[in-house]
């Protein structure tokens, strides 16, 4: 999208201008990854949140020519992996479970039960199976696949090679297929 | 029932947008909220001071020592206060002289937050001059409610806008400075940063002076007052109260107004 090239462009005019329209062009992308990598609803807007505020904080240390040259969409969610991998491993002292198994919705700990429920209201399967996935599959998948970041973008983001990063997706996507087709429940069951 | 969806569909399904209301809260916390407030950091006349306002002048003050010089913290009571966040801005042209007179003068505040009682409180508090002290029971008096003494001082102790609407210049009616705001340490620095003689008057209180006269014009003030202050020692008289000066003769300054006709 051409709007979203210029949007680097502005912010080395006016960052403080163009904030707002980098939340508005950038927030589901980032929510979404926050949300589809964290599986937890309650997490991902305190993930979504701390992206943006450390990219603005960021981006008003950058000169110009390197916030012209800024790719926002993969540098925002990097920055949210990146935070959910500091979380994870602060968690991994006190460790909490995450109550998915097989059948089961993810579980809504948040102080909104009512829209962590809208939040797998339709999608609640596909999301239980893919919140299953091993981590780097889940990541390949959530950002080509749901996100729509192109394979390159995939790449820069986890850190990898183009051809592993499809991989990854690849295989995610074949276990989710394998996992949707047999048993998919009856729409209104829990 | 039909096959299930293609899983690339369902996949694209769970592209989520932020829950509502996350853009502001996001650009509240990095202070671009265009809802915000602005607020500056400026030298009080004894220690710095927060300062917030809204298009139509200060609404908040705090003493920047209290939170720690910390605008996390100032943000957190503005918000407590007036339910919206603060984000740096220019100071309000009149603010700088408005500190170093001790009177708002063109400096606009906005008292829009407070009960119709509490603006009674307040304005009248705007009339005491710097370097001078009136008791809350004058406040009381003044503003037509002589036994609300109690209601004055939580008014002036729920000031928004402490400095500038001087609640420091409100003293106890036994002439002990009392409480304030931001400690009454920092009530006795202000006084004396408007050349009052804190010690003095307190001194002069605790021997059971409260109003002071001279004998030449037969005329009492509250001992603060610019007028009692020009008298000269041979020529004044000392009294406990109103209506002592009132039998001895003498009758109360129309500026300072020290109450003569209740007692009288």
């Amino acid at each position: 999208m051409p709007t979203r090239e210029q949007l680097a462009q502005r912010a080395a005019v006016d960052l403080d201008a163009t904030f707002p329209d980098v939340l508005a062009a950038h927030g589901a992308a980032v929510y979404t990854t926050a949300l589809r990598v964290s599986r937890q609803p309650s997490d991902a807007e305190d993930l979504a949140a701390e992206t943006f505020v450390r990219a603005y904080r960021a981006m008003r240390e950058y000169p110009p020519e390197r916030l012209r040259g800024l790719r926002l969409r993969p540098w925002l969610v990097t920055i949210t992996l990146n935070l959910w991998r500091n979380q994870l491993r602060t968690a991994a002292r006190a460790p909490v479970t995450v109550g998915l198994e097989a059948g089961h919705e993810p579980r809504a700990t948040d102080g909104d039960p009512e829209r962590a429920v809208l939040e797998h209201q339709g999608t609640g399967w596909v999301g239980a199976c893919l919140a299953a996935l091993p981590d780097l599959q889940r990541q390949a998948v959530v950002l080509h696949h749901v996100v729509g970041l192109p394979y390159t973008e995939v790449a820069e983001v986890m850190g990898c090679p183009v051809g592993t990063a499809k991989s990854h997706a690849s295989r995610g996507l074949t276990s989710l297929r394998r996992r949707l087709r047999p048993a998919r429940p009856q729409e209104g069951t829990p | 029932m039909t096959d299930a969806p293609d899983v690339l569909t369902s996949l694209r399904g769970l592209h989520t947008p932020p829950p509502p209301g996350f853009d502001q809260r996001v650009l509240a916390r990095i202070g671009l909220d265009p809802s915000a407030d602005g607020y500056v950091l400026v030298d009080g006349p004894t220690e710095p001071l927060f300062v917030a306002f809204t298009d139509r002048g200060v609404n908040h003050v705090l003493s920047a020592r209290v939170v720690d010089l910390d605008a996390d913290r100032f943000a957190t009571a503005h918000r407590a206060r007036f339910g919206r966040g603060i984000r740096p801005a220019p100071a309000p042209a009149a603010l700088d002289a408005a500190l170093r007179s001790g009177r708002p003068g063109k400096l606009r505040i906005d008292l829009r937050g407070v009960t119709e009682f509490e603006r009674a409180v307040l304005t009248k508090a705007l009339e005491i001059p710097p370097g001078e002290i009136r008791p809350y029971a004058w406040v009381a008096r003044e503003i037509g409610r002589p036994r609300a003494v109690r209601a004055v001082g939580t008014a002036l102790g729920h000031n928004p806008v402490p400095v500038l609407v001087p609640c420091h210049r409100v003293v106890r009616s036994d002439g002990v400075i009392g409480d304030y705001v931001f400690g009454t340490l920092m009530k006795r620095a202000l006084l004396g940063a408007e050349r009052l003689d804190v010690d003095g008057n307190e001194r002069l209180a605790r021997s059971g002076v409260h109003l002071v006269g001279s004998d030449t014009t037969h005329i009492y003030c509250y001992p603060s007052c610019r007028h009692a202050r020009r008298i000269t020692d041979r020529r004044r008289v000392g009294f406990p109260n109103a209506a002592r000066a009132e039998a001895a003769g003498y009758r109360p300054c129309r500026d300072c107004r020290p109450g003569g006709a209740q007692t009288a």
